[in-house]
């Protein structure tokens, strides 16, 4: 009977070291930073130390006009990013999904934006945006066209550019990835079926696509809305708060406001809606998955 | 239906050629097989003929006339593939009605049109299924709707039985021999498979190594092959080859080699004795041995019995005849224990020569 318990058990005590460094390193901040939500709560403070003030964090921040535009700014962040990124990322990898001569460099070089530091592309584009020496205004002069201005009045739209510059990339590598493991007899068939270029990318190739499309985005969006080196070193979320994403507010309510609960129930809202978007992705995940169940259960009923 | 015509058509891989200068006429409502073993061009050709593959060089006419430069959907053409290549995203029907909605024709009319195939092919219960809810030979069943869905003047055929089990596979040829009947079209079928050849074919086109060997009804190539090649390829179990020379004596023309003298018919031995004292391969189909005790010796081969398949009312007898190993195929109601030497008498009209230098048949 003692043996049976102790093999029962056997496979939680090799578990254990693992779910004690899940507990330090992931549980604790986190708990710490649910317990500190609800708190009025200054650096200079303990935790215990600290004022319980219930939700008035969090009902402060949502009728706190600031925070409101912060979030709007971060969502249409993350849509136009997504969106555009979604677009041209599918976009090339349609086009470049043929054998040309030096593809494999090209497609090397599609990837560079990607593996390139954060912060090293937030000084990149902020000289090259710079309203006089900058590159493109420079440019714009040159073949004399009016020039803009890039962080200014158009700051949004700039980190937008820059943020699609460096993660198209990402969907342009997967997208191609995707399209090269479709069936070729079935695209084959649809060329003998009578479909042109286009109806072979509408009627097949996307839909064929799809699953990995779905995942791409919401992994894409998952990150956008989480931005913030880019952007802390191209505006630091100027002017005003044009550019100040949510990662952004966070970090500045927390050291610059020293509001550390505040922080944290703004944290608390990012993460409820992450978790949203995550929860999504397993979803869709899990009903693929049963789709598939289905598939080969109907199939082996046949036979 | 257009008559199809391949012009000397060639086909490279960059430096490496693998059609040779194929010359092909196919008649109106013609079922041609193209036959082979793998990479000998057969798939190629086919898919030149689809548009899937650009052509090098040479030119294919349909109907008159020339298209190696049209689009695979220009060609009036449907095709079936191994895998069966059938849209996963749509259900059967839409499958089926692929074509036909791209061609914006009525909805009532694609309806109908599919209803008609779907119930030929019985079909009907799985119309709204999609390909991963089928079994293999639905599938096939399916690919197979999709191309008469279209009413083209053209079928082919890309090997699309390689992929079902062996029993599957004969009833689904069998499926298809009714088919072609039915439906009175140019048809073009790859296989690698001489059963499927010979059974379903008008015209059986034997291919090897980017030539074709020979072209005939299958009987023309079963009776009369022009080399060695054709003579193996057709025919199941295989024509046995073995190594000899021609003689002329008083008594007439001989064929002999180790293990054997056998006396040519008199209509072989006027086209052999061209060939006297030369090195040949003489050729026998299993089925044209008999066991024959008292047969002559110059119309028999002596052989000795090594191993006895039962087949069923067939047995294949694994036989040596000096180096060489025979098959015979004989009744399974003949005695025969293994370790026996024995006589087979030859049917004359299954003597087969080949040159043994460019394996062409004397």
């Amino acid at each position: 009977m003692q043996r049976a318990t102790a093999n029962r058990l056997t496979p939680y005590m090799f578990m254990a070291p693992a779910v004690v460094i899940m507990v330090i390193a992931l549980l604790y901040p986190l708990g710490y930073m649910v317990w500190g939500s609800f708190r009025d709560w200054d650096p200079s403070q303990t935790i215990g130390e600290a004022e319980f003030v219930g939700l008035k964090n969090y009902i402060t921040l949502w009728h706190d006009p600031n925070f409101r535009e912060s979030l709007g700014v971060t969502l249409s962040f993350a849509f136009f990013v997504v969106t555009f990124e979604m677009v041209i990322g599918v976009g090339l990898a349609l086009l470049l999904d043929r054998n040309i001569r030096g593809m494999s460099v090209l497609r090397t070089l599609f990837i560079l934006p990607m593996m390139i530091a954060p912060v090293v592309v937030g000084l990149m584009w902020r000289y090259m945006y710079h309203p006089t020496v900058g590159t493109f205004n420079r440019f714009f002069e040159a073949i004399g066209l009016p020039t803009v201005d890039w962080l200014g009045a158009n700051a949004l739209m700039s980190v937008i550019i820059a943020d699609i510059w460096q993660w198209t990339p990402f969907i342009f590598i997967l997208s191609l990835a995707a399209l090269q493991s479709l069936p070729r007899s079935a695209l084959e068939a649809a060329r003998i079926d009578g479909a042109t270029g286009w109806q072979q990318i509408i009627h097949i190739k996307l839909p064929l696509m799809m699953p990995v499309l779905i995942v791409t985005g919401l992994l894409r969006l998952i990150d956008a809305f989480k931005v913030l080196e880019v952007i802390l070193v191209m505006t630091e979320g100027g002017p005003g708060l044009s550019t100040e994403i949510l990662a952004l507010r966070i970090s500045r309510t927390a050291t610059e406001f020293r509001e550390l609960g505040v922080a944290a129930a703004m944290s608390n809202y990012l993460l409820i809606l992450l978790l949203f978007i995550t929860v999504m992705m397993f979803a869709f995940t899990r009903w693929q998955e049963m789709r598939a169940n289905r598939l080969r259960a109907a199939v082996e009923g046949d036979e | 239906m257009p008559n199809i015509h391949l012009e000397n058509l060639i086909k490279r891989y960059g430096d490496v050629e693998v059609l040779h200068g194929i010359e092909l006429e196919m008649a109106d409502n013609e079922f041609t097989v193209l036959v082979g073993p793998s990479g000998c061009g057969k798939s190629t050709t086919l898919r030149m003929i689809a548009g899937l593959e650009d052509v090098s060089e040479g030119e294919i006419y349909i109907g008159g006339k020339p298209v190696s430069r049209l689009e695979p959907k220009d060609r009036d053409l449907a095709m079936v593939f191994q895998d069966y290549a059938l849209y996963p995203h749509m259900n059967v029907a839409r499958n089926m009605s692929f074509a036909l909605r791209l061609q914006k024709r009525p909805q009532a009319e694609i309806d109908k049109k599919v209803k008609e195939v779907a119930a030929t092919l019985g079909l009907t219960d799985y119309l709204a299924r999609k390909p991963g809810e089928l079994s293999g030979g639905q599938r096939q069943r399916v690919a197979m709707g999709r191309a008469l869905t279209r009413d083209a003047a053209t079928f082919l055929f890309d090997e699309p039985l390689s992929n079902l089990d062996a029993k599957l596979r004969g009833q689904m040829r069998a499926e298809l021999a009714l088919m072609s009947q039915r439906v009175q079209k140019n048809m073009i079928y790859v296989t690698h498979d001489q059963i499927e050849a010979m059974t379903l074919a008008d015209r059986i086109v034997v291919m090897h190594g980017g030539y074709i060997q020979q072209q005939g009804t299958p009987e023309e190539l079963f009776k009369r092959p022009v080399n060695k090649f054709v003579a193996g390829f057709l025919g199941m179990p295989p024509m046995n080859f073995l190594e000899g020379e021609i003689f002329e004596r008083d008594t007439g023309v001989f064929v002999s080699g180790d293990g054997f003298d056998l006396r040519l018919a008199a209509d072989k031995a006027a086209a052999a004795k061209a060939h006297q004292n030369k090195e040949v391969i003489l050729g026998v189909r299993p089925s044209d041995l008999t066991f024959d005790a008292d047969a002559s010796k110059q119309e028999a081969l002596t052989l000795d019995v090594m191993v006895s398949e039962y087949v069923g009312a067939q047995s294949v007898l694994l036989c040596r005849c000096g180096p060489a190993k025979v098959m015979v195929e004989v009744n399974s109601e003949t005695p025969v224990a293994l370790g026996q030497t024995l006589t087979f008498a030859v049917n004359p009209n299954g003597v087969h020569l080949f040159d043994r230098h460019n394996e062409v048949a004397i």
